[in-house]
């Protein structure tokens, strides 16, 4: 890279867009220096002689003429050791490190720091397997790094490097720069580090996609049992604001089944994100009772920092997602909000000056979207040991008003398999999680029917507490009009159980310690024992038993109750319990 | 006044002027964001450079644009993005949008020169709000907490008293422990000569003004001060919480004014429009205001905003409200029914939320019974309401006793708890008791929020037997 031929001038500065002449052969997406500082910034359009920059820093000051170098390389992530615990911002600078570099509380402009510590001394163990002369391929695990108490890094060979191991690493501490072997193949040489780079905005490699066999627990009721989402799978979550969407994602991320959390913050509340970052510190994960932060990666672009860097947040994350799924984990990334990106890129599609599409985003929202949706899935990766990994994405849409027919949600849509709808009249119910379950949906109950039915009868149930709710929503009219003792006792049945299933089961508080995360069992018990009671109060009506007398039966309490108690509980007698006492209330109720 | 610089670069050659904006041909090593000075009888308008290339300087100019000639008109370029004075002796003074004192006293010294548009606060470095404000205000204090470095708006309605609501939180802010400082940064956007007028005259016949720095940019100044209030504002409260460990608290009054502007810029500049005709980056632009907010693990001092803003049409998902929503941590919502029924301030209480209300609350911060008082009289409140309108279809005749006293609950509460005289200013103890005393008309047995240590601890039945006892 030669940096003299490669230097262009500044023609013109139009906020976070710039246009530059004399960038001869510059490629799209090439990272860019702009200016005396360096700003960094990344080809989005080539017209002729120019180039138009989308620079990801504030651009005021900037002259025009001032240099701009090509640094012949697209945005890449730096993936190794060190991205656990860390906090990145849309370029990957890690933000305590730019707050000790700089001293300051702000975030200034042109910091450069690198992404991965270059002084830590990693505890480097060598896969015996591997040894000199061996023939190795992309993807092959060839060491092991203790990163925290919850992760093994591996390190692997990257994509595109094959050939003979010419030279490899002892057992040591290492940084991450050192090389830990050497591939050779014909007579090129290349050094295999503890990191490697990826561009954030290609999808990395895999050996095949496979179909989504396992559901992905989140520990949210209504989540898990209704609407199930497996891993490897994409789910969007719209809501207006005031309707718990960030409590619902940081619950997703703290409580899922999955081996790395991935946590994009992307045009949002700088507060938030250290009520979550806090949160990640002290919480225990409850599956291994070590610190949550311990097994998390945080990009906090907060709504106040550059537009441009909110897309590269989004792409950073999924990449690393990506490199972890990779060494066959099972990832978990969330992406508060995809409508602050899509508005990023409104922005500057407006300042490029092209044709707008609906209320104003660029025809390729859609696409772009896609492009992000698509990197989900699970996976056999590359390489030897076999394995298989799995990325999970949600996204967040915050659609202006609430109004799901927006542009953002609309393009969403069509490249998710989960839609899980916050309701704000439910929010301002205080029923939470706010997930409406008229609206919401899963592709995946086939995928994981067999995972839930050796629990429970679970297709059944889930069947019925469907119906359920659905005949609730359309009693509710009448029930407006006439009140509900006007109703058939058939229907005042299925007015209580369905208050049941709302109220006993979907709703969940994040602030309970026990109810918080709610592990399948569970959920299968608690459902079971309504289940138990629409069974029993149904053969009860047909003995002449009123709605009125079964309502006032104690055992409906204790149902209520059973979310309060942890698995282990239940199981240990309060399930059967609860499942007694339902039982001898319908017999002393119908007398038999 | 603003940053004094030698100027080197001037120029006649505008060829293009519309709305707010001039085309210059530009001439060499103009910087993008750089303040201008046009000179137009003698008199001169100041401006900002907003997109710049090697042919043509696009600036827009901090006034009106009456009398600009091409070919006339002198450009100058003073090679600075636009800086504001900043001091400590700013307390107590009153200023206009760019921060030259409308007061009649003297010219600030500054202590240093700011740029306006400020820098993200590090997210890594923030720490999560977790103290209260006391506004002296029942239905905040108690229901809706306001906690140091929270953005929380009003969301108001015209004709509504927001205003008033304003110059009573400035009147009466506070934080606990004495040792802390504590200001309020108070900035009018757009506001109309009577509010202005309004605005003065509380401010200096309150003994508060020592400790308040106002700005002023009334209907009649230029869009572009009234685009520049809040930063000037906010900017000059960033000074005063990260360099003099103060905590701050930030009124911004009337920001639908503030995206009024903002739209109307947009528009010059032939933006293409986002959602009913207001830009597509007015949720970034309102971001880089209200992210100010907050509070960082190396600084004593805090920035706290509150926004207030009116719906058009009194409608919540009008893009203003909407996307300040999106960016704050709640908001309170003033209701046109409560101001009929002549409850000040009219807030409605279950559309208003205080996210960080949970952390700010409790032993050591309020009160330790706080949490559970609160859930109680929302859900006492809520359940009143839910029997208001069946009592609406059905008669209060056919009502039970215990329904008849949740709906004496609700208006009293209404009249004694939410209403408030405007010069009258609670404690946190004062209002946490109020809410106990409404508490004390329902059956005791319909608490069950409260858990009995609490109730017996401040329940004011067992109080007052604690009292007789002595």
């Amino acid at each position: 890279m030669s940096s003299v031929d490669r230097a262009g001038r500044i023609y013109r500065i139009s906020g976070p867009l710039i246009v530059a002449e004399g960038l001869t052969g510059v490629m799209m997406y090439e990272v860019v220096k702009v200016g005396e500082e360096g700003l960094i910034g990344e080809v989005i359009a080539i017209r002729g002689d120019r180039a138009y920059i989308q620079v990801y820093e504030e651009t005021s000051g900037l002259t025009v003429g001032e240099k701009v170098l090509a640094t012949g390389r697209p945005l890449s992530a730096e993936l190794g050791p060190g991205l656990i615990g860390s906090i990145y911002d849309g370029l990957q600078r890690p933000e305590r490190d730019i707050g000790i570099k700089t001293g300051s509380i702000f975030i200034k402009r042109g910091v450069s720091v690198p992404s991965l510590n270059r002084e830590v001394k990693w505890n480097y163990e060598r896969i015996r397997d591997v040894k000199l002369g061996d023939k190795v391929f992309p993807g092959d695990v060839i060491g092991l790094v203790k990163e925290t108490p919850l992760v093994v890094h591996k390190i692997m060979i990257p994509p595109g490097v094959s050939g003979y191991i010419k030279w490899i690493a002892e057992d040591g501490d290492y940084t991450v720069e050192h090389s830990v072997a050497i591939v050779a193949s014909g007579d090129r040489e290349y050094e295999v580090k503890m990191y490697q780079l990826w561009p954030i905005r290609k999808p990395r490699p895999y050996a095949e996609k496979l179909s989504p066999v396992e559901p992905l627990i989140t520990g949210i009721r209504v989540i898990d049992y209704l609407f199930p989402i497996a891993k490897g799978g994409k789910a969007a979550i719209p809501g207006g604001f005031g309707t718990g969407k960030t409590v619902a994602l940081q619950e997703i991320t703290k409580w899922s089944h999955s081996d790395i959390a991935i946590y994009v913050g992307c045009g949002e509340r700088g507060n938030e994100m250290s009520d979550a970052l806090t949160s990640f510190m002290k919480l225990m994960d409850p599956r291994r009772g070590r610190p949550m932060m311990e097994r998390s990666v945080f990009i906090a672009n907060t709504s106040n920092m550059p537009v441009a860097a909110r897309e590269t947040s989004v792409f950073l994350g999924i990449t690393i997602g990506e490199y972890f799924r990779d060494m066959g984990y099972d990832v978990v990334m969330v992406a508060d909000s995809t409508s602050r990106w899509a508005e990023a890129m409104r922005e500057i599609s407006g300042r490029m000056e092209e044709m707008p599409g609906e209320e104003g985003f660029p025809a390729y929202l859609s696409s772009r979207l896609a492009e992000f949706y698509e990197r989900a899935g699970r996976v056999r990766t590359l390489g030897r040991p076999e394995r298989y990994g799995s990325l999970t994405v949600f996204g967040a849409v915050s659609p202006p008003g609430g109004d799901f027919s927006e542009p953002v949600v609309r393009s969403t849509v069509r490249y998710v398999q989960c839609f899980y709808a916050l309701d704000y009249g439910l929010a301002t119910r205080r029923h939470f999680p706010a997930i409406n379950w008229l609206l919401s949906y899963s592709l995946y109950i086939d995928f994981v029917k067999d995972y839930w039915n050796k629990l429970s009868n679970w297709s059944e149930y889930r069947d019925v507490a469907l119906k359920i709710l659905q005949r609730e929503a359309e009693l509710s009219d009448i029930v407006r009009l006439v009140g509900p003792e006007a109703l058939p006792e058939e229907d005042k049945l299925v007015l209580e159980i369905s208050r049941m299933i709302r109220e006993d089961f979907l709703q969940q508080s994040a602030l309970n310690p026990v109810d918080a995360y709610s592990p399948p069992e569970k959920d299968a018990m608690i459902m079971e024992a309504i289940m138990e009671f629409y069974r029993l109060s149904r053969r009860a009506l047909t003995k002449g038993v009123t709605v009125a007398r079964i309502r006032e039966l104690k055992s409906r309490s204790e149902i209520a109750q059973m979310k309060y108690h942890t698995f282990e509980q239940l199981k240990a007698g309060v399930y059967n319990k609860v499942i007694e006492s339902i039982r001898s209330d319908f017999k002393e109720l119908i007398g038999d | 006044m603003l940053h004094e610089t030698l100027y080197v670069k001037s120029t006649k050659q505008i060829f293009g002027v519309r709305g707010s904006l001039l085309f210059v041909r530009a001439i060499g090593g103009i910087k993008y964001g750089e303040l201008v000075e046009v000179v137009v009888d003698g008199s001169s308008i100041l401006g900002q450079v907003i997109d710049v290339s090697r042919d043509v300087a696009v600036v827009q100019v901090f006034g009106s644009t009456t009398g600009i000639t091409p070919g006339v008109s002198v450009v100058k370029f003073y090679g600075e993005t636009i800086k504001i004075p900043v001091s400590l002796d700013m307390l107590g003074r009153i200023f206009d949008g760019l921060s030259r004192p409308i007061d009649g006293g003297p010219q600030v010294i500054p202590e240093d020169y700011l740029d306006i548009h400020g820098s993200a606060l590090n997210p890594a470095l923030r720490v999560p709000p977790s103290e209260p404000i006391e506004t002296g205000i029942s239905v905040i204090d108690g229901l809706l907490t306001l906690v140091r470095g929270q953005k929380l708006p009003i969301f108001s309605g015209s004709g509504l008293p927001h205003n008033r609501i304003a110059m009573q939180v400035v009147r009466q802010a506070a934080v606990r422990g004495s040792e802390e400082k504590f200001v309020v940064v108070f900035g009018a956007i757009g506001v109309t000569y009577e509010e202005a007028a309004y605005f003065l005259r509380e401010l200096r016949s309150m003994g508060a003004l020592d400790r308040t720095v106002a700005f002023i940019a009334p209907a009649s100044a230029s869009t572009v001060e009234k685009l520049a209030l809040p930063r000037t504002a906010l900017t000059t409260a960033e000074f005063l919480a990260w360099n003099y460990d103060m905590h701050v608290l930030t009124i911004l009054t009337d920001m639908t004014n503030y995206a009024e502007s903002l739209k109307e810029i947009s528009a010059a500049r032939e933006e293409v429009p986002g959602r009913r005709g207001y830009p597509g980056y007015m949720y970034t632009d309102l971001a880089t205001i209200y992210e100010r907010a907050g509070r960082v693990a190396t600084k004593k001092g805090s920035m706290t905003i509150m926004p207030i803003l009116t719906m058009p049409d009194d409608d919540i998902t009008h893009p203003i409200p909407d996307l300040t929503g999106y960016i704050t941590e709640g908001q309170i919502v003033l209701s046109r029914d409560m101001w009929r029924k002549g409850i000040y301030p009219p807030v409605d209480v279950f559309l208003s939320l205080s996210r960080l209300m949970k952390e700010g609350i409790g032993k050591d911060k309020t009160r330790e019974d706080h949490r559970e008082l609160f859930s109680q009289l929302i859900s006492a409140y809520a359940e009143a309401q839910y029997l208001r309108e069946l009592s609406a279809i059905v008669g209060t005749e056919s009502l039970s006793l215990r329904d008849k006293r949740y709906l004496e609950f609700a208006d009293l509460f209404e009249r004694k708890f939410i209403n408030q005289g405007e010069y009258e200013r609670r404690t946190f103890e004062q209002t946490l008791d109020l809410g106990w005393e409404m508490l004390s008309l329902l059956p005791e047995e319909e608490l069950k929020q409260i858990s009995p240590q609490t109730l017996k601890k401040y329940h004011p039945k067992y109080r007052l037997e604690l009292v007789g006892r002595r």
